[in-house]
């Protein structure tokens, strides 16, 4: 019994150090990675694989009815909520150009479509999502100019 | 077990700390929610590694509100940055994407320069 229970232990240990070494990974993901959407698939490592593996080595050590409920409500609700508020941040991160463009191999948001003309690569801090004038400046003036010369 | 914990917590902390970092340099606001969302995660997966460790089923409770309130907060930001987005012109149609926006109204000034 007790070759068991040492055996649990080891287990359970094993998942918490493997949930620990996913958020790890999640940081050094969110400092490399050079836009917002590879950030969100940094940082989505733990979110749900790593919180799933921390949530089965603490209900192993804990070993009561009560906690291990409470941890499966929270896997549950992280499973539920990762992916919803992953398409809001990539959607608005879209729509606002937080968007490497230039490192995508396929969008298939923009398929037909000339190349981005205004926007190159990531936009800076707070800034407005665009700006118009100079953009319509630039737009003008390549239009006014004869193409190719 | 002493090294277990020194090994968790180490891993934990660096990770916290990195994404502290990116919340601190993160060039744009949704680089800041990416890493405020991670930093949430990091903070109950400590929770949770120290009431695995510990055995200490008191902070649980504390999980769920964790979880939740990440959840929340991404959201409603994701959203208010969504809202700064949309300048329509009250007619409540969806103006679509901006790039769209800004190509028809270069277009149109293109046009009307000639």
């Amino acid at each position: 019994m007790s070759g068991v229970h040492a055996a649990l232990d080891v287990l359970a240990v094993l998942l918490l150090l493997a949930g620990a070494f996913l958020c790890l990974t999640a940081g050094l993901g969110l400092v490399r990675f050079p836009d917002v959407l590879t950030r969100m698939h940094a940082g989505t490592k733990p979110q749900v694989l790593g919180v799933l593996l921390i949530m089965i080595g603490a209900a192993i050590r804990l070993q009561g009815w009560s906690a291990t409920w409470m941890l499966l409500l929270v896997a549950a609700f992280q499973m539920l909520t990762a992916p919803v508020s992953a398409h809001m941040i990539s959607r608005v991160a879209y729509r606002r150009r937080h968007v490497r463009r230039d490192l995508l191999l396929v969008d298939e948001l923009r398929t037909g479509m000339p190349p981005d003309e205004f926007h190159r690569g990531d936009e800076p801090a707070d800034a407005p999502p665009e700006e118009p004038t100079v953009a319509l400046a630039e737009a003008i003036r390549d239009e006014s100019a004869p193409p190719g010369e | 077990m002493t090294v277990v914990y020194w090994i968790a917590y180490v891993l934990l902390g660096a990770g916290a700390l990195l994404a502290l970092v990116r919340l601190a340099l993160g060039p744009s606001l949704l680089d800041r929610v990416v890493a405020t969302d991670v930093l949430l995660v990091i903070i109950s997966a400590g929770l949770a590694v120290y009431a695995g460790l510990a055995r200490d089923p008191t902070v649980v409770p504390v999980l769920v509100v964790v979880s939740l309130l990440a959840f929340v907060g991404s959201v409603s930001v994701a959203r208010y940055i969504g809202g700064m987005l949309i300048q329509s012109a009250g007619d409540g149609q969806d103006p679509g994407l901006p790039q769209a926006r800004e190509a028809d109204a270069s277009r149109d000034a293109g046009e009307a320069g000639r």
